[in-house]
């Protein structure tokens, strides 16, 4: 039989309606899309989409159960590999991951595994189908710094393992990035994120929020005074960058995290919450990625016209393909190769205006990709009265300083080897806080592995 | 859930003093450090002094005065009631926690506290008393009534000097106005200034401290929304530097602050005339009236 060359289109809202609400662009598949999307896959005995996953789910396996319309078998294969399977088929990167190497997408589209995934999770979710099993308990103590995905993945691991797992987390709300930086209209936070991560609960892990690591407590502590036989840390890359261009501590120029924790963390748009917050009607966001794409869509649904200023060309944006195509799709203007030099203040402080240079590509630079160099003369002035800066994030130096022994490179990420394992015994480490910004899944690729070490060490130590 | 309030007190007609039940904080506050709180499920995050703390009650004692919505909301909670979240202790502790005694016993120190700030300059002062290093502290305030911790402050300090701009008690005049007194004319010498109040006393007394030459730490109350160091709200220009001031002070070299910008940036969005102003001024932008949100939750 003849595959389908064209993928199972995926319902979406419309652009003109989305742009002005924060409820979740894409709506998914329904059961009899995701079955006849599921025939496309060729169950390949050496599947290449499995080596792509960062979690290595079994993908084939869970698409085949689908396709037989198995959807709780489909989700206790998924459940083997991944504790965010709902967050996971919205926000991963499928194009360069398992999506990218589908022997199916060679001829045509690649099998849409990540919505097939996220469909699975949500049927479950409405099924309320009880993924926990049977867990015995071994006692030990396991202290996990950070809920984002990589902790909530170690977290899980652990956990079903039969460790007593403690998650520490400085804010109010867990889920670190899912909760505070990506936007509602992409991840929804009551119906998916808190989804999750009571489901994680429920596996018997513990989350104290409100303890900041470094400060409330130290990971010394932590081993010395509250038995804790091992800790990982996923304390992530959260740190902003700024330019350091004149004019950046006007009122009105933000990080993107702090304009969205202010969105989606302290519901600022809501008028009954107490958090303020001051969107311009022109509105700049410089940076390529997905933060800055994240940025734009949510100052854009807070009533501004909204530009991405970035320095250099649509081929080189950090961003997933699909949120730059959802962001032309909404009305977000891209000023590609361009660069801000200056940020123009009135006389209370405000921003009222952004001088930026052209910008061409030279030769390539260390990260192999073409250099941005000015053009001479060619600066221009673009009205704004609101900058969103989204140039990358580095670690929080605060755990490292905190603890004695614990190397950090040059660019303060937490040194471990391939296990997550630190320069000290039992401390294990994962996702941005040792690579640096990157991609939820590959944080909780790193959580599961640092999971899979750790047991093997307590197991040896203790067990 | 939550973190109960265990005592409560009005200090004058717009400061209270809180004692919240939070041992972690409790055990690991430090001078100079502060907390966020969070009063319920709409709350904001709202950065707080810490002006005092009890280990064996597992306590931390905050001041506040009401300045917004917020802080008013929290005046009206009462012993027993709990807050949603209590987190810290935030911020870099006072750098003389980590110095020889020894060498700050031979240093005059001379603390600086306007209106509320005696507040967070009440730990700092008592750490020196329980490690036996006398200092001096002016306290200053608008007119007599609105005058806070004097009598906890007395207990701790060698010298407590009182004034206020009316004249109502002590010295009649502002805090360094009578900073010039005691060094030009009461024979003080002081090494060291730590001051604490409100942004513009802090700027004149750096402006008066660099005058009479003596090195000032200030501790700066910014906009702040984690506390942690991950949005750079509280951002602050420190001579050449950009610092945050949640996680590299909030205590700095208050010569090299510029108070004028910090100024400008603490008037943001500080009051809810300000929110009202700004919903006028900036009109549908503030919260969208077409947009369809808060329908998902």
């Amino acid at each position: 039989m003849a595959i389908n060359p064209v993928k199972v289109p995926v319902r979406e809202q419309e652009a003109k309606v989305r742009a002005t609400n924060f409820e979740e662009v894409c709506y998914g598949y329904n059961a009899e899309e995701a079955m006849e999307e599921a025939k496309r896959c060729l169950n390949c005995k050496n599947p290449k989409c499995v080596q792509g996953c960062p979690v290595s789910i079994s993908i084939p396996e869970f698409i085949q159960e689908v396709k037989a319309g198995n959807f709780e078998e489909a989700a206790k294969v998924i459940a083997k590999s991944s504790s965010l399977p709902a967050v996971c088929g919205r926000v991963c990167p499928q194009e360069t991951q398992c999506e990218g190497v589908c022997v199916v997408g060679i001829k045509g589209d690649p099998v849409s595994i990540g919505k097939l995934e996220r469909f699975v999770a949500d049927w479950s979710r409405e099924n309320n189908i009880d993924l926990t099993g049977n867990i015995e308990k071994n006692g030990i103590k396991v202290g996990i710094v950070g809920s984002g995905p990589a902790g909530l993945a170690c977290a899980g691991d652990l956990a079903k393992l039969g460790y007593d797992v403690t998650v520490f987390e400085a804010f109010h709300e867990s889920g670190g990035v899912l909760t505070y930086g990506i936007p509602e209209f992409r991840l929804p936070k009551e119906k998916v994120v808190n989804y999750e991560i009571d489901s994680i609960r429920k596996l018997g892990v513990k989350i104290e929020n409100n303890v900041i690591v470094g400060r409330t407590i130290t990971i010394d502590e932590m081993i010395e005074e509250e038995g804790f036989k091992a800790v990982f840390i996923g304390s992530g890359a959260g740190l902003p960058s700024f330019m350091g261009i004149p004019g950046e501590n006007a009122n009105g120029v933000l990080s993107a995290n702090e304009f969205l924790t202010r969105v989606n963390l302290m519901k600022a748009y809501i008028d009954d919450y107490d958090t303020p917050i001051r969107v311009g009607k022109h509105v700049a966001v410089v940076g390529g990625g997905n933060v800055a794409m994240d940025a734009a869509r949510t100052a854009l649904r807070l009533g501004a016209d909204t530009h991405i200023v970035y320095r250099r060309s649509e081929e080189e944006l950090p961003a997933r393909v699909e949120e730059v195509h959802h962001a032309k799709e909404e009305g977000i203007i891209f000023d590609l190769l361009t660069n801000p030099k200056e940020i123009h203040v009135d006389e209370n402080g405000n921003v009222c205006g952004l001088t930026c240079v052209k910008m061409e590509l030279g030769e390539p630079d260390d990260s192999g990709r073409r250099r941005p160099v000015e053009v001479p003369g060619s600066e221009f002035r673009i009205d704004v009265d609101m900058v969103i800066m989204s140039l990358g994030t580095k670690p929080n130096p605060l755990i490292a300083s905190t603890t004695p022994g614990l190397d950090v490179d040059k660019r303060r990420c937490i040194v471990a080897d391939e296990d997550g394992l630190t320069s000290l015994e039992g401390i294990y480490a994962g996702g941005d806080t040792v690579t640096g910004a990157a991609t939820v899944i590959s944080a909780m690729g790193a959580g599961r592995v640092a999971a899979a070490a750790m047991h093997k060490y307590l197991k040896e130590k203790y067990l | 859930m939550g973190y109960k309030i265990v005592d409560k007190k009005q200090l004058n007609d717009v400061v209270y003093l809180m004692d919240i039940e939070a041992p972690r904080v409790a055990k690991s506050a430090k001078p100079g450090q502060f907390i966020i709180v969070i009063i319920d499920q709409k709350g904001e995050r709202i950065p707080l002094t810490i002006a005092d703390y009890d280990v064996q009650r597992g306590t931390v004692t905050i001041v506040f005065q009401i300045v917004g919505d917020s802080s008013k909301k929290l005046s009206k909670l009462e012993i027993g009631d709990s807050i949603k979240d209590f987190v810290g202790p935030l911020g870099r502790p006072s750098d003389f926690v980590d110095e020889d005694i020894e060498a700050i016993k031979k240093k005059k120190i001379i603390f600086i506290a306007g209106g509320v700030g005696a507040a967070p300059v009440y730990p700092q002062v008592k750490w020196m008393h329980e490690n036996g290093i006398d200092v001096d502290v002016i306290i200053g305030a608008r007119s007599k009534d609105i005058v806070i911790f004097e009598d906890k402050m007395r207990a701790v300090a060698k010298n407590v000097y009182m004034c206020t701009d009316d004249g109502s008690y002590g010295f009649h005049g502002n805090v360094t106005m009578l900073l010039d007194d005691l060094v030009k004319n009461q024979g003080k010498q002081y090494d060291e200034a730590i001051v604490i109040g409100p942004m513009i006393m802090m700027k004149f007394a750096c402006l008066a401290t660099k005058k009479l030459n003596i090195p000032t730490i200030v501790s700066l109350n910014t906009i702040m929304v984690d506390g942690t160091g991950m949005c750079g709200a509280c951002r602050v220009s420190v001579g050449d530097d950009i610092k945050f001031a949640c996680v590299d002070g909030p205590e700095f070299d208050g010569w090299l602050v510029d108070f004028d910008e910090a100024m400008k940036r603490q008037t943001m969005f500080k009051t809810e005339e300000g929110r009202k102003s700004l919903r006028k001024s900036d009109g549908d932008t503030h919260s969208n009236p077409n947009c369809k949100i808060g329908g998902s939750h």
